[in-house]
């Protein structure tokens, strides 16, 4: 027992005091941080630029009723046919030309031909929310002038008009709302992905350190010291705290860095979302996203996965060691590290297909349960609530698989270890597991 | 016969291949015991199992009268062919966890790293990794590692290759030492000369079985033909050839020497003496190179080897 928490503590120290380590762990906050911050100073640059539009209307319908918003300008040009107004909107390097043609009569006029024919005119391409944005705008000035032609009275039906937002509720009686079951996607995919990830970084942290061993041959004086087995495991807690340790200073350092980023340059997010919402409204955004949070299983999700995501990297780093150990450098263990990817990746690609379809569904169900993707498909479904037993059970089914799978990669680990020279086939594996 | 360690037929498969056939060794208390053989004849298996790295599958180890066990590895010290060490730890450091993997509190081990680095002058050495080091350095740090713990059992796997002649032979007189202070030394090498001057007992491993095993003086008395290689110094060296031919069986000999004689290896009948050979070659000539030839571990080595052929 001694030697494990000695083989533990060098496996540890010696991660983390290692410069990339340390460079990584405390770069890694800042990039994300700094990665968001530049992606919505993207963004906020992109809008703030205005749209120069010139219009030349000569139906004469939109007299004074399209105005200009924050992100297009419209300038009229009078009386013009299409080619003098195209000359003249490129000579003025606008954004693009809104062209209406000439009408028969003032009167009597025939608002669905008309709307018809109208032409947007530009160098390049416009941009989705530009257009949109134009559509929409003319679609109402448009649709109202056709209400009063035929006898309606806008404001009557502007007031008549019902907008609505279903109350949504569950059977346990707790409100839900559209924000809720985005932020249960969301939450779903994010934990999902970082499982993932975790997994994979961690685990090829393990495979590094066991081929370490294995090329500087020292291996063969540790192994003469304690039971391969021993070290194996030893090597797979001390990379587990050294994940821990740092997860916990990448979510540390990210809440106080975006917390002094946010006090220091005044970027709040209702600034950047204010394009085409007023300030009450992103507030009530903002303060039913929080809800939304709020109101997700968040001590089930943590507790789940802290307990998934050990398990599960117990579980595949008990693999990866065993790849380590079989073979002589990185390059040749891509060749096993493939298909012991394909089950976290499949996981992924479930969980991401069918959980928010059906988050109970029978495939998700199914997948959850499974142990090899079992810890990404549950920490996707997880945020939608499932029954605890369910993933006790699933849970149970993890841990006594990483029984097996230590057992399974102990014998090829030990043998491994001492195996020299060429690269080792699946036949190989099999034979090393009788020896 | 007082026997540290006993190699009780001890069989090892790996698959169908065979690495050790129902080897028996007995390996005397304070002895400095050579483990022979050619390349890939079982020598690093059997060393492996008495360091339980393999389990055998059949036969028994006993280790100071007690069946081997885990127990038993903080009495044993390792050093492999294949060197290693950590290339990015620090040479103090991984020293100090080797030393407390076999068993020694950090501050006992601390204090005794302290000796052997001043005793090999490379106290300096503490702060560095080992990627800084030659290989004799990083060398000498392995061999310090390896004796660290007074184990009572020593296994050394080539532990001259890497070093000058003269950090070879500092190393040769540790060993000597060790052993002169109750170590049991287990030596595998292919430098005979080393075996020459080193072992008492050795055991010869061929294709899997044990081919040969003893005390190596009792081995050499077994291997001696009675051969004895003289000079002589005559006008007609010849003639003189002729002379002894009738009496005893010659053949050419070659050895270094200051002048021209004679050269000859000459072997004893069974009824024949060395008194004899000596009176009959000084009344005929003047005799200036006697000896007898004693079969070198090399010739033993080589000869028992062929004749397994």
């Amino acid at each position: 027992m001694n030697h494990t928490r000695l083989i533990i503590e060098r496996e540890y120290l010696t991660q983390v005091k290692n410069k990339k380590f340390i460079i990584i762990t405390l770069l890694i906050p800042f990039l994300i941080v700094g990665g968001g911050l530049f992606i919505s100073f993207l963004a906020n640059y992109n809008s703030d630029s205005i749209k120069n539009i010139s219009v030349v209307d000569n139906s004469g319908v939109l007299e004074n009723s399209l105005l200009s918003s924050e992100t297009i300008t419209f300038s009229f040009l009078e009386d013009l046919n299409e080619e003098e107004a195209k000359l003249i909107s490129q000579d003025r390097n606008d954004d693009g030309l809104i062209f209406i043609p000439k009408i028969e009569s003032a009167t009597n006029i025939d608002y669905v031909a008309l709307s018809e024919s109208i032409k947007f005119i530009s160098e390049e391409a416009p941009t989705i929310t530009m257009i949109n944005s134009i559509e929409s705008k003319l679609e109402e000035i448009l649709t109202n002038l056709n209400y009063t032609s035929v006898g309606l009275d806008v404001n009557t039906i502007e007031e008549s008009k019902i907008y609505l937002s279903i109350f949504q509720e569950s059977f346990e009686g707790e409100e839900t709302t559209k924000i809720d079951s985005g932020m249960k996607v969301i939450f779903g995919l994010i934990l999902g992905l970082l499982l993932y990830m975790f997994v994979f970084i961690y685990g090829s942290m393990i495979l590094r350190s066991v081929l370490e061993e294995k090329t500087s041959r020292i291996v063969e004086i540790i192994i003469s010291s304690v039971k391969p087995t021993q070290l194996m495991l030893g090597k797979i807690i001390g990379t587990s705290l050294v994940a821990f340790t740092q997860i916990f200073i990448w979510i540390a350092l990210s809440l106080a860095i975006s917390t002094l980023a946010s006090s220091f340059m005044g970027v709040s997010s209702s600034e950047l979302n204010s394009v085409d919402l007023n300030d009450a409204q992103v507030a009530s955004v903002l303060d039913s996203a929080l809800t939304a949070i709020f109101n997700l299983p968040l001590l089930n999700i943590l507790i789940a996965f802290i307990l998934f995501f050990i398990s599960g990297l117990f579980l595949y780093g008990s693999l990866f060691a065993a790849v380590g150990a079989a073979v002589d450098s990185e390059t040749d263990a891509n060749q096993f590290m493939l298909p012991l990817s394909m089950p976290l990746i499949i996981g992924l690609y479930v969980g991401m297909f069918t959980v928010q379809e059906d988050p109970s569904g029978t495939i998700p169900t199914i997948f959850s349960h499974i142990p090899f993707t079992s810890p990404i498909v549950m920490m996707m479904r997880i945020p939608y609530g499932v029954p605890i037993y369910e993933q006790i059970i699933s849970l149970s089914i993890l841990i006594a698989t990483f029984f097996g799978t230590v057992w399974f990669a102990a014998k090829i680990y030990r043998v491994g270890i001492l195996m020299y020279g060429q690269k080792p086939s699946y036949k190989d594996l099999y034979k090393w597991l009788k020896y | 016969m007082n026997n540290f360690l006993s190699i009780d037929s001890v069989s090892k498969h790996f698959g169908d291949y065979k690495a050790l056939n129902n080897v028996s060794v007995d390996i005397p208390k304070g002895s400095i015991f050579g483990l022979l053989g050619p390349n890939g004849a079982g020598k690093t298996t059997l060393i492996r199992i008495i360091n339980q790295i393999s389990i055998p599958d059949t036969g028994k180890v006993m280790f100071n009268g007690e069946p081997l066990s885990p127990k038993h590895t903080k009495n044993i010290g390792y050093l492999p062919e294949e060197r290693g060490l950590y290339k990015s730890m620090k040479v103090g450091e991984q020293a100090l966890y080797l030393a407390q993997l076999k068993g020694m509190s950090r501050v006992d081990a601390k204090k005794q790293l302290k000796y052997w680095f001043d005793k090999f002058e490379i106290g300096e050495w503490w702060d560095k990794k080992i990627i800084e080091l030659s290989k004799g350095m990083a060398q000498k740090v392995q061999f310090i590692v390896t004796v660290l713990h007074k184990p009572s059992l020593l296994i050394f796997d080539e532990p001259f290759s890497g070093f000058d002649p003269i950090n070879a032979n500092i190393i040769k007189d540790e060993i000597l030492q060790l052993r002169d202070e109750g170590s049991t030394v287990i030596f595998s090498t292919h430098r005979m000369e080393s075996v020459e001057e080193l072992c008492d007992h050795i055991a010869l491993i061929h294709k899997s079985n044990k081919v040969l095993d003893g005390n190596l003086n009792d081995i050499k008395r077994q291997y001696k033909t009675n051969t004895f290689e003289v000079g002589l110094v005559s006008s007609d060296n010849k003639k003189l050839k002729e002379i002894i031919s009738t009496k005893f069986q010659t053949a050419e000999a070659n050895f270094r020497s200051l002048g021209n004689e004679l050269k000859l290896n000459v072997s004893l009948k069974p009824d024949q003496t060395s008194n004899e050979l000596l009176n009959f070659l000084s009344s005929n000539s003047e005799v200036n190179h006697f000896m007898e030839v004693v079969p070198s571990a090399n010739d033993i080595f080589i000869q028992t080897i062929n004749n397994q052929k």
